[in-house]
């Protein structure tokens, strides 16, 4: 339980997406213009987040690993599928999403209508892919595994609003013409993930 | 349709056209600075120069491809699943690149880790396939690729050469400050991501001084 909760901890604020591994940067500055869509973004990402990590722990333990098919026979003890990982994952994660949206649309117009625009972008968002391939490179459980994807993705959702209420604000400063916009907002991630750092070395 | 197959023959290879296909991104149209696509990757693979040179020419020659391939397909994919056949396209790419990686430059592949395979994910891709090769011949979208790949491989080494030169002293791993008898003690800011955020900020902001370009907000 103590791993667990470390694992959970860690990925928020040390190894968080956006501030230490610069993960999901596109939609993140794309949709951080306000609070409001800022948030139902993150939840969306929490959700996917939370059931693809465990669904590629999944995948990778009995299909790619080195001698993970020997469940299917002796014959199978030897095959290597690793090289299939990253059409695989990104199969799972698109067809994850893409069944997420068909459900919410079936069982809740109201949350699909609040979610709806965000769940194709979220296929395409380098902290779902990233966070399944860094699952993958380190030895985790399954337990962990889920910790971790929503741990990751409660990190992610605490970055983007974050940044959206700060860009709320930043409309009544006076930032220079070519600064606006794009620059400035770069300039406030490095500031915030500076901030973030010193989480560093933070153990529970 | 013969017309069309006609009129396609009749321009030239590299026709003006075509040119400022190539080297529109490079600055006007620059992906990273102006379209804001692939961020995250130009972001974590600029401590040193090497890698980002080697991720420049894997995204250029990714994007190239699957441009030309998904313009060929254009036609026949149906609208409703054609990001899953994206994908799927993008992604054989993708681990071609990095078998190819691995394979030959292993250093590099390992220095990389999973922003190799991140190119799938990558916007400047998808954004591409999305905004130019669904709608193009697949020579005009190849170049598109290319001039892209360009224009990210632009901003990747320049940044990269400013946080390798000022964080660790060296270019490609020579140091030249050494080498001049200078004791140069590293910036350890620019090593950390945040100085990379910073450094793309301020790009950001000599390149828009220098074009005239304004975000309204």
């Amino acid at each position: 339980m103590e791993a667990l909760i470390n694992i959970f901890v860690k990925s928020i604020f040390i190894d968080n997406m956006i501030f230490a591994t610069f993960l999901g940067m596109c939609s993140y500055l794309a949709v951080s213009k306000n609070v409001k869509t800022a948030m139902g973004l993150g939840i969306a990402v929490v959700f996917v987040l939370g059931v693809t990590v465990p669904l590629n722990y999944l995948v990778n333990e009995y299909f790619l690993k080195p001698g993970s098919l020997a469940w299917l026979g002796k014959d199978f003890e030897k095959v290597d599928l690793n090289f299939l990982q990253f059409i695989v994952f990104i199969s799972v994660i698109a067809a994850t999403v893409q069944l997420t949206e068909m459900v919410v649309e079936k069982f809740s117009p109201a949350l699909y209508g609040a979610l709806g625009i965000f769940l194709p972008l979220i296929a395409v968002n380098c902290s779902i892919l990233g966070a399944a391939l860094f699952m993958v490179g380190r030895p985790y459980s399954l337990a962990e595994a889920t910790v971790y994807g929503l741990g990751s993705g409660v990190g992610w959702l605490l970055a983007i609003v974050a940044l959206a209420g700060i860009r709320e604000k930043l409309k009544y400063s006076n930032v220079p013409g070519p600064l606006k916009g794009l620059g400035i907002t770069f300039i406030l991630v490095g500031l915030m993930s500076l901030g973030f750092l010193s989480f560093m070395g933070f153990k529970l | 349709m013969a017309e069309v197959a006609e009129k396609q023959v009749a321009e030239p290879i590299f026709s003006k056209k075509n040119r400022k296909l190539l080297t529109d991104p490079l600055n006007g149209n620059n992906p990273i600075t102006v379209q804001v696509l692939g961020i995250c990757s130009a972001l974590a693979v600029t401590v040193q120069v090497a890698p980002a040179i080697v991720m420049s020419i894997g995204l250029m020659l990714v994007t190239a491809f699957s441009n030309l391939f998904i313009s060929m397909l254009r036609n026949t994919i149906p609208s409703r699943i054609r990001i899953i056949v994206q994908l799927a396209i993008v992604s054989v790419f993708v681990i071609l690149v990095d078998q190819i990686l691995k394979a030959y430059l292993y250093d590099v592949s390992k220095q990389l880790s999973v922003f190799v395979g991140l190119i799938i994910t990558n916007c400047i891709v998808m954004g591409r396939l999305e905004a130019y090769a669904m709608a193009n011949k697949p020579w005009p979208s190849f170049l598109d690729g290319i001039g892209n790949g360009l224009g990210y491989g632009l901003i990747l080494v320049t940044i990269a050469i400013f946080r390798e030169l000022f964080g660790s002293g060296s270019i490609l791993g020579f140091k030249v400050f050494d080498a001049m008898g200078i004791t140069y003690t590293g910036n350890g800011l620019l090593m950390l991501p945040a100085g990379a955020c910073m450094m793309v900020g301020c790009y950001i902001w000599i390149q828009r001084s220098l074009n005239g370009y304004r975000e309204e907000d």
